[in-house]
């Protein structure tokens, strides 16, 4: 087949919504763009973990302390089923690690924002779990085979971390008056970044329409957020907290709520590395990875030495 | 850019319960085929999601490929006598 | 007595759950994080079995007991209010000297190799009393101790492996490893000298006689540092007093944080 034939197949395969796996032909921008977006998540799972990781041993309760701890690890988990999704399109974990180590990758700008009270941990379940489940169910008909089967196990997983988020919430809601102030102060903090993890508005996005042709992403941005708000400002009303958006207005024609304009300047700060924790993130991951060195050569070193004295005494027998 | 020390990666195939076959679960990284196995366990069945495990260096995994799926496979789709629905039977027997 | 008892294993597994548990999103690789996190959250299941049948045996104790059983104003109050303790307040509400876990779990993480020491050291201890715990002449403790041995199993070949891999790995891991057992190894000793309450238990066939688990242990140790290529530490002087509630300084830090919540917001639902 020519290049142009090879083409012609891929498109056929995308358009008729056949799955593409990772000995197919594959125009060199999807492999690129797949690896990207891919990785980039896998980043997110991973950075994802600490500001939740904060709190495992402050957990308020013992059964708090064991789902946040199975939570965390899920994402610890999640990272890994898509870090081997990427690896399937021809990089390494290593190679992806040293792009997310030397600041060359992104991960969502969510996990620069710090976790100050035990709420935060409510807040993060409800909301930002909640965005990245939004996100992410379209991504498990995504057009890239492997992709799409981590999604799906990373989903099937996902669906626990929400309900866990909406039930501290809700127990918090309940609560005493400083629990209640607890809970709306996390809820004003995490409400408009949540709003920013769908992404710049479609206009400033520009690997929109190519993404949602490939099926890497399957809604628009504002799609999305818009979808998130409706559902999220009716689960505030059942929590009793009040949304920290003074221009939330239902609109009666669109059958969806208006809402105050997001402030992309802090986004694209914080995505630049200007967030409140960015610095303490990155240097936490790259701790973990720099002194784990000694830990994982010892591995290698002893599975190898272990090799050799079986392959010896094979010879020897 | 490849680092020599990296882990090996491993596919791991897991039973979900007595009788059935192994699937292809996902893949792992691991140093030696013993680590493989429990790091299988405690990535893929933390939800009791198997019996029994399978892992199997990925560079030992010898795939078709698929610019020959033509030749490989299309040849079957004629074979349509080679199923049941194939032949036609009287209403009486019920069973065969 | 039996109240002091399933605290004292209460403890030893919540502490221990407890640093482990510091671990996760720090591990060394993806892999051994969630490895980690696993056996963190059978110790922390195994710690609520225990603090929940502790509980109960606080609450069916006559009033005048419970109000001199522990020094915590907060688990005061409670009984002072006619309230019935749980599992929670076993854990998060009493002060640091009516802890009763060993020296041994509070120590801290420091790097892989003393985290796979302790964890080494523990869990060969661990496997061999849940072994004879199965057998207790108490139903609920038999219960927890069947549950638990099938845990401690894995936890147990998951630290030899380890330990079998950073002494026979790369010369910076047998040097970090060897040192980990030999300053981890003081704290051994107090795992096999009973406490009063270890001991009434092991007399009327309740607890478990940890002085007879001793060799067995050795025995244990001894060849899997001999297939890790460390040398097995000298016999010496042994830490002790953490099983009558005097600890290192390391119980306070863990306690500020493990009970910082419950102390500073009493009496709230979470």
């Amino acid at each position: 087949m020519t290049v142009h034939s090879f083409q012609e197949h891929f498109d056929n395969l995308i358009d008729r919504e056949i799955t593409i796996e990772p000995k197919d032909w594959m125009p060199d921008d999807y492999r690129k763009t797949l690896i990207r977006q891919i990785s980039q998540h896998a980043h997110s799972e991973i950075i994802g973990m600490l500001p939740e990781g904060n709190w495992i041993t402050r957990a308020p309760s013992l059964r708090r302390k064991s789902v946040l701890l199975a939570k965390v690890q899920d994402e610890a988990g999640h990272g890994l089923y898509l870090y081997s999704a990427a690896e399937t399109l021809g990089v390494t974990r290593d190679d992806l690690y040293d792009q997310l180590h030397s600041g060359k990758a992104k991960y969502s700008s969510i996990f620069n924002y710090p976790t100050l009270t035990w709420a935060d941990m409510g807040a993060i379940g409800w909301l930002v779990d909640g965005a990245a489940i939004m996100n992410q169910v379209p991504l498990c008909r995504t057009s890239y085979g492997p992709y799409a089967r981590a999604m799906v196990r990373v989903c099937k997983e996902e669906s626990f971390h929400q309900r866990q988020g909406f039930e501290i919430m809700l127990t918090l809601s309940k609560g005493t008056e400083v629990q209640r102030k607890m809970a709306q102060d996390a809820f004003n903090r995490w409400w408009w970044p949540s709003l920013m993890m769908f992404g710049p508005p479609d206009a400033e996005s520009p690997h929109t329409e190519q993404s949602v042709r490939w099926r890497i992403k399957r809604m628009t941005n504002d799609e999305l957020r818009q979808k998130f708000i409706d559902v999220t400002v009716e689960q505030a009303k059942i929590l009793g907290l009040t949304v920290p958006d003074k221009n939330l207005k239902w609109n009666e024609e669109r059958g969806s709520y208006d809402s105050g304009a997001i402030n992309w300047e802090e986004f694209w700060n914080v995505v630049k590395g200007n967030g409140p924790c960015n610095k303490q993130r990155l240097e936490t991951r790259k701790k973990a990875w720099d002194e784990g060195k000694w830990v994982r050569d010892a591995a290698m070193a002893n599975a190898e030495k272990r090799k050799q004295r079986k392959e010896k005494a094979a010879q020897a027998a | 850019m490849n680092n020599k020390n990296e882990w090996p990666l491993w596919e791991v195939f897991i039973r979900s319960k007595a009788g059935l076959d192994h699937k292809h679960a996902g893949s792992l990284h691991a140093a030696d085929e013993k680590m493989a196995i429990e790091n299988a366990r405690d990535v893929y069945t933390r939800r009791q999601e198997g019996v029994s495990i399978w892992v199997v260096e990925s560079k030992h995994i010898h795939a078709s490929d698929p610019d020959e799926s033509g030749s490989l496979y299309d040849p079957a789709n004629d074979k349509i006598y080679r199923h049941p629905t194939f032949y036609n039977l009287p209403e009486e027997v019920k069973y065969m | 007595m039996k109240l002091a008892y399933t605290l004292r294993l209460a403890d030893d597994a919540l502490i221990i759950g407890h640093r482990l548990s510091e671990w996760c999103g720090h591990g060394p690789i993806l892999e051994q994080d969630i490895a980690l996190t696993n056996t963190a959250l059978d110790h922390l299941g195994r710690a609520r079995s225990l603090y929940q049948y502790a509980a109960q045996q606080f609450n069916e104790l006559p009033e005048a007991e419970k109000q001199t059983a522990f020094t915590s104003v907060a688990i005061q109050n409670l009984v002072n209010a006619g309230a019935a303790v749980s599992e929670d307040d076993m854990a998060f509400l009493r002060d640091g000297w009516d802890f009763r876990n060993t020296l041994l779990v509070e120590q801290p993480n420091i790097d892989w190799a003393y985290t796979v020491a302790r964890a080494f050291y523990f869990d060969t201890y661990n496997y061999f009393f849940c072994s004879a715990l199965k057998n207790s002449a108490d139903t609920t403790l038999a219960a927890i101790a069947e549950k638990s041995l099938k845990e401690a199993t894995y936890h147990l070949r998951w630290s030899s492996e380890w330990v079998v891999r950073l002494g026979d790995g790369t010369d910076e891991s047998h040097e970090r490893m060897q040192k980990a057992i030999n300053e981890l190894w003081s704290y051994t000793g107090e795992m096999f000298v009973a406490s009063d309450a270890e001991k009434a238990m092991a007399d009327q066939g309740i607890g478990v006689d940890v002085s007879k688990l001793k060799s067995l242990w050795m025995q244990r140790v001894q060849e899997t540092l001999a297939d890790a290529t460390l040398a097995m530490p000298q016999a010496g002087w042994m830490q002790q007093g953490g099983k009558d509630g005097r600890h290192s300084e390391n119980l306070g830090y863990i306690l500020t944080e493990l009970q910082f919540m419950q102390r500073a917001y009493p009496g709230m639902e979470w």
